[in-house]
């Protein structure tokens, strides 16, 4: 049978590729450029048995997605800068009650209201730190339509399968293009499901401090559990002991740190013998993969390296790369001013030269300007 | 009688929190005797509330529970019973977490009409971080944040929920036991979001300051001040000066949410 070829806006497929995974409920507050993402899931969720609601604002949306997730749905929300600040709170609530969902942030402009229209990738850092406290976040970046689709598929499989909330961090461009968008088949890309609990419902611990894994039983299933947003005991109930809050802060990192294999997601292309690595995310990636090709062309040995997954850092593929000592140098591009560089020279500690490639100026950064860091290199 | 609530309670999560005096315990009873009086299933209860010393309640019943984070109950409670229309939803939480930082989610939910109930616990101050002004500390009033008296106008959650579109608003209090049980019972079986403001006394940060000795004196205040909405009907505004009105205050039928919604987004059930 032919396959299902649509050409697509990107965050359209980011609702496709919602819904293949199961999604059942989008909560949402409208903001540019994230707002075709909840106007597809108002549209399409009631035709797969779901529900959409508009919520009074980011906060409420976050909430309501939390509230959802916990009664048993796979849930979505999407938002841009402002609107993520807005969610934090409730972000770290889902990190602190381990609740499966999906938050897609469509970069644009900050901070403050700053560039509503601007494609940006300056939230980087506000993914990883933008809610107060010490936990584990992991954060994909896709790069295309197609990958709107299957990074928003694996997002909630990730979700599921670690029982966190999980970002998508992407930008008004890859947003709000058009491009090709084969749909898979059901069953042809892997949708994890969430596990009930087998264990008798008195018998249930829903946050086991001595299991990596508990499955999130939903409200309503028979297991009565109580969940809070405070430092709580394996039994969900508060606590104020230091050691058991250090031991499930410390177990929640560990978590996602065990799997990082499992988790971080790289294209890596043309680094087997490169000299000069171009290390690039959403929009500017593509940019940097012409940038690549060109000083091939011109016979400089550059390769890039594209993290689909931002956090947890893809510091162990650097790291391979980096120990064959032939890197001479790594070129950051990114529409900021220097968040994923300062991580990027994190893992290199001083093994070869870093430089960023910064831009405000809302125009994807073009392979001409990356191809010309490159060259400083040799 | 001699009643069994050790059959709702978390015993090993007790003793609660709460000061000597604190109303709270009290409405807990009401709560459980009006859910008891109901046969609901444990099961199909949710209850959510935000932050304060009103919202650690849910921690001490054997219902589902969800203690979230501060003003937000409604919103999550939202997400909950969208996700599972068979749950019955208790949202609940101090006047502070219901009317200031919540203001915006309860305005919407009295809009909105879905089928939930929201328990306002009033104690007109805000007593877990220590009696700083609330949205119905009255005027005059002294609170931490208002060493003068309180300078701003306040809020009558009543009327804030009825001008918002509530179809179900009452108010009861924690000195008339019976009535409380009872309201509560009657907000439960509305269709649609059902309010209920219970005067609540926090005699710690509020009572101590604000010329209520003991706590007892509140209790009283509370006896002396509520006159039922039915008889205030014969009253005239001077007899009802310095008082307020208990019992259903407003009740009238609208379509549903959640059945409007799949009404109109053709969702099967
Ligand atoms: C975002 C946020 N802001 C402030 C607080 C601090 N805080 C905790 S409880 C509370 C007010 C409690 O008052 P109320 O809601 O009236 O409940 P009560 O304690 O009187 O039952 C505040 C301001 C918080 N926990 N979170
Ligand atoms: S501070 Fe006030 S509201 Fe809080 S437990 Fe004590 S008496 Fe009750």
């Amino acid at each position: 049978m032919a396959k299902k070829v649509e050409f697509m806006m990107g965050n359209y497929a980011v609702a496709e590729g919602a819904l293949y995974a199961g999604c059942k409920f989008f909560g949402g507050y409208p903001i540019t450029p994230s707002t075709e993402i909840a106007e597809r899931m108002a549209e399409r969720l009631p035709q797969v048995g779901g529900r959409f609601i508009q919520m009074e604002d980011e906060i409420a949306a976050m909430a309501s997605v939390i509230g959802a997730s916990i009664a048993g749905a796979k849930a979505l929300t999407a938002t841009s800068g402002p609107g993520f600040s807005l969610k934090q709170e409730n972000i770290g609530y889902a990190m602190l009650c381990e609740i499966p969902c999906v938050i897609v942030d469509v970069m644009r402009g900050g901070p403050s209201t700053g560039m509503p229209t601007g494609p940006s990738q300056s939230d980087i850092m506000q993914a990883k730190w933008g809610t107060h406290g010490d936990h584990p976040v992991i954060a994909v970046t896709p790069a295309s339509v197609q990958e709107q689709f299957d990074e928003t598929v694996r997002a909630f499989n990730l979700a599921e399968k670690y029982r966190c909330p999980v970002f998508i961090l992407t930008d008004s461009i890859i947003g709000q293009m058009m491009e090709q968008l084969v749909i898979p088949e059901p069953g042809e890309l892997e949708v994890i499901e969430r596990p009930m609990p087998d264990c008798k419902p008195e018998e249930y611990l829903p946050f086991d401090m001595d299991k990596d894994f508990v499955p999130l039983a939903p409200f309503g299933s028979g297991y009565r559990y109580h969940i809070t947003g405070l430092h709580h005991a394996s039994d969900g109930f508060p606590t104020n002991d230091p050691v058991l809050h250090t031991k499930n802060t410390v177990r929640l990192i560990e978590r996602l740190n065990k799997n990082y294999d499992d988790i971080v997601k790289v294209e890596e292309f043309m680094t087997d013998d490169a000299e000069v690595l171009v290390f690039a995310i959403g929009v500017t990636a593509r940019s940097a993969k012409h940038a690549v090709v060109e000083a091939r062309n011109q016979g400089i040995k550059a390769g890039l390296v594209r993290p689909l997954t931002i956090w947890p850092f893809p510091e162990k593929h650097l790291e391979k790369l980096l120990s064959k000592n032939t890197v001479k140098g790594i070129v950051v591009p990114e529409m900021n001013l220097g968040q994923m560089t300062f991580e990027v020279q994190r893992v290199a500690k001083g093994r070869c030269g870093v430089e960023g490639l910064y831009s405000l100026m809302l125009d994807p950064i073009l392979p001409g300007e990356i191809l010309e860091k490159i060259r400083r290199f040799v | 009688m001699a009643y069994d609530y050790a059959k709702y309670l978390r015993k090993g999560k007790l003793p609660h929190i709460w000061c000597a005096g604190c109303t709270y315990g009290i409405v807990l009873k009401s709560l459980i005797r009006a859910i008891d009086s109901l046969q609901w299933d444990k099961n199909d209860v949710a209850i959510v509330s935000g932050i304060g010393c009103a919202s650690r309640l849910p921690g001490y019943v054997d219902f589902n529970t969800l203690h979230t984070t501060h003003g937000r109950s409604i919103a999550f409670a939202t997400g909950v019973k969208l996700a599972n229309p068979n749950l019955k939803v208790l949202a609940m939480g101090g006047d502070g977490d219901m009317t200031a930082i919540g203001g915006n989610h309860f305005i919407h939910a009295c809009r909105r009409n879905i089928d939930m109930t929201v328990f306002v616990f009033n104690n007109n101050i805000y007593g877990m971080t220590g009696a700083q002004y609330s949205p119905t500390t009255p005027k005059g009033a002294w609170a931490t944040t208002s060493p003068y008296g309180m300078s701003e106008n306040n809020f009558t959650i009543t009327d804030l929920a009825i001008g918002a579109g509530a179809t179900f608003v009452a108010r009861t209090t924690a000195y008339h036991v019976a009535h409380c049980e009872k309201t509560m019972k009657e907000a439960f079986q509305h269709k649609g979001l059902s309010v209920v403001e219970i005067i609540n006394a926090c005699p710690t940060g509020f009572g101590r300051k604000n010329k209520f000795k003991t706590p007892t004196s509140m209790l009283l205040w509370m006896k002396d001040s509520a006159v039922n909405v039915e008889k205030a009907k014969n009253m005239s505004q001077e007899e009802l000066a310095g008082k307020f009105t208990i019992g259903v205050l407003h009740k009238i039928e609208k379509p549903e949410y959640i059945e409007t919604y799949d009404a109109t987004v053709g969702l099967k059930k």
